[in-house]
């Protein structure tokens, strides 16, 4: 039966929960009677206050207290309703978590996995939807990982959850009602292995999370003009699956690299700059990049019409890669709800 | 408190003054190539918290945290080698003076970014706690910490938790060179602003080891018997420079008075005296203690030094738990 990302989320943590009473899970309105957009709704009923529980608006102390408790024996899952958030706690993430293991000589790490939600669209404006995945990439000691499918959410978890190493874990808000299959039971994916969506010999396209939404929207719109394309859905971020990306390059000759982060040092400029510098005779033309702009989102409609990334501008660019004219106008007539939410089932507050 | 403990806390104090006056004597060999910042002058406090605190408690600390890893227990060695950069270090040399860590006696790690490892220290506490293991966690602080944001989060979290947890802090008036009155208002003492919180707090002298021990002695066994958190405060003083082994009262920053007061206050030879006084300890039982802590001194020198550089390539390992990343 096909479940929502969401509920894939909740079905993972749960998971996580019933086979290891050392996992505990905690983070604002955890506990409260929308529990995270589903995502933990009810937990602390099946595994007890102590180990599911709400938190001070405390993101730094919390985000050390996750360290210190991993430190001793447990295997914490902290969760922000947004990315932006987080931010508060970027010291211990970053100078803590990240660093534990080296500062300290391969004693011990850190096995924490820290949820954000990344925001977009509807509102959510300058402070509700940063998607900066290239910050926490940086970062040697970090691993960050972006599911996109229902699956991938409850393997990708799980596999964060039990990864003995601090993972960031960035859900999209517009990815919580896609439905999907989701097997049962322990299924932990590895990190770090991208999956290849479509294939083909055209260009290859490189997405992750959100983004790989509207790139198969676009690869299968080509598809019917006789362009097929490989998507890969890169599913983690670092550690990043070069040899899948490299593979592809090879065998398409060129490569448009999607992030839904900002344009400047993001992740799609690394992949261009790896392709370009180690693989540059792969390469039929330069490799392009689609990105979101060097300005904060908005939160007026009006001013997110242009603002982000879609199936037609990818469209649009592999035709101006393969030079040659691609038809977009039926792509965009297909959208049939306003371009500032995710679906007909988002109608806000949040 | 029993002569036992009272020659114990002497001997810790002699052994970190010891430790710290010869990093400062052989600092300017350039082969300690790394930032230290030496506590000399706040012994007593860490020496006290060692003798209360229990190995299998856990401790962390900040930037000056020499005499905290020393009085826990942990090994002398490891730290001189640490501080050389060593493959035999406490850290295998990625982390020299601030990156501290003997897990082997519950020195949990030290770091260097001011209030860090608070947070850190109540998380540990949180399996204590759900386990009832009998464990304490021990947050060592100085008294810029309180004023860091993740500081009272911290405290609040423990208080709302009753976590056992113990924030030491020794105030010694200065946060690098920035006295406590340009970092706080006039009149207000740490300890009843983190009061505010909800829990049981202490202020103290910092330079009386045995008070500091009976003071620690009832907040550990409350702490430990599930009475939630407490905070400590004791007043000392830091005698050398901020970062490095030299005096720095020629910058102006604190006056000749002051620094000359607090040096009549030295905590190591007020103990010293006081058990010679009381018949705790001779002259020739100091002297004995002495020379067994000038001869590990020097054994851990040597170790220091005849010990290898982690290779070249170390530097590329211990980020991520497998080689892949």
């Amino acid at each position: 039966m096909a479940t929502t990302f969401a509920a894939a989320i909740r079905d993972g943590l749960a998971t996580a929960l019933a086979v290891d009473d050392d996992v505990i899970c905690f983070g604002l309105g955890t506990d409260d009677p929308k529990g995270v957009f589903g995502t933990t709704l009810d937990l602390h009923k099946q595994f007890g206050s102590d180990r599911v529980f709400d938190m001070p608006t405390s993101e730094a102390a919390m985000t050390g207290f996750a360290i210190g408790a991993a430190l001793n024996g447990m295997r914490p899952v902290m969760t922000h309703q947004r990315l932006d958030f987080a931010l508060l706690s970027l010291d211990q993430l970053v100078n803590n978590a990240a660093k534990w293991r080296f500062m300290f000589g391969g004693k011990r790490g850190v096995p924490i996995t820290i949820r954000m939600i990344i925001g977009r669209g509807w509102g959510q404006g300058p402070t509700h939807s940063q998607s900066l995945q290239s910050w926490f990439a940086h970062i040697p000691g970090l691993k960050v990982v972006m599911p996109t499918t229902a699956e991938d959410a409850k393997g990708l978890l799980l596999g964060a959850i039990f990864d003995d190493d601090p993972v960031i874990f960035l859900e999209h808000r517009w990815l919580h009602n896609m439905k999907g299959e989701v097997p049962a039971g322990d299924v932990r994916s590895p990190l770090g292995k991208a999956r290849i969506v479509r294939q083909g010999d055209a260009v290859t396209i490189v997405a992750m999370s959100y983004m790989t939404v509207e790139a198969l929207h676009a690869v299968d719109h080509l598809a019917t003009q006789g362009i097929a394309c490989d998507l890969i859905d890169l599913r983690s971020i670092r550690p990043l699956d070069w040899p899948a990306v490299i593979a592809s390059v090879q065998k398409t000759g060129r490569l448009l690299a999607l992030d839904s982060g900002h344009l400047t040092g993001g992740v799609a400029g690394e992949i261009v700059a790896r392709v370009a510098t180690d693989h540059f005779a792969s390469l039929k033309s330069a490799p392009q990049r689609l990105a979101a702009p060097d300005v904060p989102e908005a939160t007026s409609p009006a001013l997110t019409k242009n603002y982000h990334v879609r199936a037609e501008h990818i469209a649009e660019a592999v035709g101006r890669m393969l030079g040659r004219e691609v038809e977009i106008a039926s792509l965009v007539a297909q959208r049939t709800f306003p371009h500032d939410v995710p679906g007909t089932w988002f109608s806000g507050p949040f | 408190m029993n002569p036992e403990t009272s020659r114990r806390l002497l001997f810790d104090m002699l052994r970190i003054r010891s430790v710290e006056e010869t990093i400062a004597a052989r600092y300017g060999e350039q082969k300690m190539r790394c930032p230290t910042h030496l506590s000399v002058g706040q012994e007593a406090v860490s020496a006290a918290a060692g003798a209360v605190l229990r190995p299998t408690d856990l401790a962390v600390s900040g930037h000056r945290a020499h005499a905290h890893y020393l009085a826990k227990g942990g090994s002398l060695k490891a730290m001189i080698a640490e501080i050389y950069g060593k493959v035999t270090g406490c850290a295998r040399g990625k982390g020299g003076s601030m990156h501290l860590v003997d897990e082997s006696v519950g020195f949990m790690g030290s770091t260097a970014i001011v209030g860090g490892t608070v947070p850190v220290g109540v998380g540990l506490s949180y399996p204590m706690k759900l386990n009832q293991t009998g464990q304490i966690s021990c947050v060592f602080l100085g008294d810029a910490v309180p004023e860091t944001g993740v500081f009272f989060e911290s405290v609040n979290f423990a208080v709302v938790k009753q976590l056992p947890v113990l924030f030491l802090c020794e105030n010694n008036g200065y946060s690098v060179y920035s006295p406590l009155s340009v970092r706080q208002p006039p009149g207000r003492k740490l300890y009843e602003l983190v009061a505010g919180f909800g829990l049981k707090t202490h202020h103290g002298d910092g330079n009386d080891a045995r008070a500091v021990y009976a003071a620690l002695s009832e907040g550990v066994a409350a702490i430990r018997a599930g009475e939630g958190p407490r905070f400590y405060e004791f007043e000392t003083y830091r005698w050398r420079e901020h970062c490095g082994p030299m005096y720095d009262n020629d910058l102006g920053y604190r006056t000749m008075a002051e620094f000359e007061a607090w040096k009549l206050r030295d905590p190591v030879p007020a103990l010293q005296r006081a058990l010679i006084t009381e018949a705790i300890v001779t002259a020739a039982d100091v002297a004995d203690m002495q020379a067994e802590i000038d001869a590990e001194i020097e054994e851990a020198f040597a170790f220091a030094e005849s010990s290898p550089f982690p290779p070249p390539e170390d530097a590329f390992t211990d980020v991520y738990a497998s080689a892949a990343g």
